[in-house]
């Protein structure tokens, strides 16, 4: 037997075992990607050092995975060897080294199934000792045996026919595994779930939209909470020593027409700090209160272990979908700092709450409202990064304004009640960027411009790296200290997806989605 | 009741509930708040494809618009709007017919003319019609059916004032001094492609050039200004027949 291939058995037997700890300890094996985010913190950091910008020019493609669906927004794992990738209604094991698929797993769709307000996507999976965890369009939680795609069990999160699905990867801590739901065109009332990863028993749900006699019930009127919205579409992270899940809130419904919905509607463009074993509200902070733009603050909260105002401190960063920049207490949710990080026309600035101060008129009217940015945000749900080794946040910026539009909203259990539109400033009057802010001020150190607003989320490494990908295609590498462009290639689709890097045989690689492929590159 | 009464009675009784007519007003609002969070509020496009188009993807003919906007596309990201009665459906499908196609104009020159002109003026040798021509301009074959008649006539005196969307005229300067000037076939982050008034493509990195201009306000295509007035009145109406029929 040849050594690679010994070594490929040797992997692949004790493969697919991602206890708690192993996820906790993530920084001290950077050949995995054992979460959405490669950290419970959200950083989207690689340890990883081989790749630098002296050799990064060199990256090959070394295997393509097809997938049957466009536009795939898959953030894969890395386990041992053994690469899992979802799509809608999929999930698969496939040999990191070579592509093969090792087993595949699919649920039909239902045929009346719609997703009303976004695309049919799925964005990873989450690990757990030896189960792997998948969310379904038609709103239920699959546990799959990480080693044959066997199911374990399936819960039932919600009904597909009120505009619900599901599009998150969750989210897999000690003993549970934590999902968010999308449906914010819908009307829908948003929630975060937390289920017993073994059984598949609802152990908790935090209602985003708080009902009558919660705290927040007062910023809705009469029974506009019961189609508030709030969706929870992207992964949360988590703080073990605060027992803390944090999770961004999506929009309040109907999105554009605000006068229905009188009040700051919480806790909808917020995020949520909740104990994880009873999933208790600890702490909220509203970015956008009475929200008119579809703001969702549906990202991944990043936290940071730094230095502010002369003391160490636990923070929580977010560039926002509204145009901001924000720094927070992760303990209290105290606002410490918010600053633009992308060009915005509707607020003179924060105040020491963190509060918007509001233009006055930039509401959407009936004949419409130009604003900065447009609905799809200074950013959007892909993700941002943060190196400690340089302090810096990464951020995927859009720079594309947008004419708002107020219409009656009309709810009907399941359509569309998004309550106007929008007419973004397409073509050369829109554009894009990668900005690297210091994490503890929101101060631009760099830019690198893209030729159109990006649906690509970014990934720094230890090695001095930050990959990213355009709209158009470019799949690439900058220097992190300078935001120089190091190294690009073009993908033929659209990169709607996330980076991720791990070892293969012992050498550093970097993952990425674009439209119907995704690729694996190394020297 | 007398007898014509009843007659007429029975009549409505039999006739089908969806007999109104369309109604685009209406089909405007509903299309306003339902589908321009995807299609943009003018139905040029934003995350869903630009329906501002003649000729629709997915709809060869009225059922199938219908059927699209009552059940949505399989497979697809567009979900059906079951929500809305028939009749409602027929009003968001005339909406969206109006919003692709301008209505033709009765126009003072006249077409047979126009054609003439078209081909002693050499249009031909920049644009296509119907395949005949040459493709460095934008293709007219159905230009009639997307742009109006006023837009038709500064287009042919002030080409620069009418771009069409995405066209766009550039000047790159490669590091070696090279001028090459054109249309913009396609761009990206780190390349552009242009093609050239000889019809030749040029593939170029963009941190190997030394200059990229973007000429907002250029257009290659001359102004038909010096036109005797019958002549470009001939030319308008020849454009405005070419709505893509054979």
């Amino acid at each position: 037997m040849r050594p690679a291939l010994l070594l490929l058995c040797a992997c692949l037997a004790a493969s697919a075992q991602a206890p708690y700890e192993r996820i906790l300890n993530s920084a001290s094996q950077p050949e995995n990607w054992l979460t959405y985010s490669g950290n419970y913190q959200g950083h989207r950091f690689s340890r990883l050092r081989q790749l630098t910008p002296e050799n990064v020019s060199r990256l090959q493609v070394k295997w393509v995975y097809q997938f049957r669906n466009p536009r795939t927004e898959v953030s894969p794992l890395v386990v041992d060897g053994v690469m899992y990738l979802t799509a809608p209604q999929f999930a698969a094991a496939v040999d990191a080294r070579t592509g093969r698929n090792l087993w595949t797993w699919e649920r039909p769709l239902p045929a009346d199934l719609q997703t009303i307000g976004f695309d049919r996507t799925n964005r990873g999976a989450a690990i757990l000792d030896g189960t792997l965890y998948v969310g379904t369009l038609d709103d239920h939680l699959i546990a799959l045996d990480a080693k044959s795609g066997a199911q374990r069990w399936d819960a039932q999160v919600a009904d597909y026919r009120l505009g619900h699905c599901i599009t998150v990867a969750p989210l897999a801590i000690r003993g549970k595994v934590l999902i968010g739901i999308s449906g914010g065109e819908a009307g829908i009332r948003g929630f975060v779930d937390a289920y017993e990863a073994r059984t598949g028993r609802r152990l908790w749900r935090f209602w985003t939209i708080p009902g009558p006699g919660q705290p927040g019930h007062e910023t809705w009127r009469g029974d506009d909470w019961k189609t508030g919205g709030g969706s929870t579409w992207v992964t949360g992270s988590y703080d073990p020593e605060l027992n803390l899940v944090f999770w961004g809130v999506g929009n309040p419904g109907p999105d554009m027409n605000g006068d229905v919905r009188p009040g700051d509607n919480l806790y909808t463009c917020s995020f949520v700090a909740l104990d994880a074993d009873t999933g208790k509200l600890r702490w909220h902070f509203q970015f956008t209160p009475h929200d008119t733009h579809d703001w969702d603050s549906t990202h991944v909260p990043v936290l940071i272990d730094a230095t502010f105002a002369g003391r160490p401190r636990k923070l929580i960063a977010n560039a926002n979908r509204n145009g901001f920049y924000y720094l927070l207490d992760r303990t209290s949710g105290k606002f410490l700092l918010g600053t633009p990080y992308a060009k915005q026309t509707w607020a003179e600035g924060l105040d020491e709450r963190g509060r918007p101060r509001v233009i006055p008129n930039t509401e959407p009217s009936e004949k419409g409202t130009l604003v900065w940015p447009s609905l799809q945000g200074g950013t959007n749900w892909f993700s941002p990064s943060y190196s400690p080794e340089t302090g810096l946040f990464y951020v995927a910026v859009r720079e594309m304004g947008a004419v708002y539009y107020k219409r009656e909203a009309n709810y009907k259990p399941g359509t569309f009640f998004p309550g106007g539109g929008e007419t973004a400033l397409s073509g050369d009057r829109a554009r894009g960027a990668v900005r690297a802010l210091e994490a503890t001020t929101g101060k631009r150190v760099w830019e690198f411009l893209l030729h159109r607003p990006t649906w690509a989320g970014v990934m720094a490494t230890a090695g001095g790296l930050v990959f990213g990908g355009s709209d158009e295609g470019n799949f690439f590498a900058l220097d992190a200290r300078t935001g120089k462009p190091l190294w690009d290639f073009q993908t033929g689709g659209p990169i709607t997806a996330n980076p991720v890097s791990f070892l293969v045989d012992g050498k550093q690689c970097v993952a990425i989605a674009a439209d119907r492929v995704l690729l694996v590159f190394g020297l | 009741m007398p007898l014509l009464s009843v007659l007429a009675a029975l009549a409505l009784a039999q006739a089908p509930v969806n007999e109104a007519p369309p109604d685009p007003a209406q089909g405007q609002r509903l299309f306003e708040s339902q589908c321009a969070l995807c299609h943009g509020q003018d139905g040029r496009g934003g995350r869903g494809p630009s329906l501002a188009r003649p000729r629709l993807k997915h709809v060869p003919d009225e059922a199938a618009l219908r059927s699209v906007i009552r059940n949505g596309i399989e497979g697809g990201e567009m979900p059906g709007a079951w929500q809305l009665s028939p009749h409602e459906v027929a009003s968001v499908a005339a909406y969206v017919r109006s919003l692709g196609t301008v209505r033709a104009e009765a126009l003072p020159g006249d077409p047979g003319r126009g054609a003439k002109v078209y081909q002693a003026r050499g249009c031909g040798s920049c644009h296509i019609l119907r395949g005949e021509g040459t493709g460095f301009g934008p293709d007219l074959t159905e230009v009639g059916a997307r742009r109006s008649a006023a837009y038709l006539r500064q287009s042919l005196v002030n080409p620069a004032a009418a771009f069409p969307e995405d066209f766009l005229y550039v000047e790159a300067v490669t590091s070696d001094g090279r001028k090459i000037r054109g249309i913009r076939v396609n761009e990206d982050s780190f390349t552009i492609q242009i093609k050239d008034s000889n019809r030749m493509f040029h593939s170029l990195r963009k941190d190997q050039l030394r200059e990229l201009h973007k000429l907002f306000h250029e257009s290659p295509m001359p102004g038909y200004q010096a036109l005797a007035s019958g002549e470009l009145d001939d030319l308008v109406a020849y454009l405005a027949s070419l709505r893509g029929e054979p």
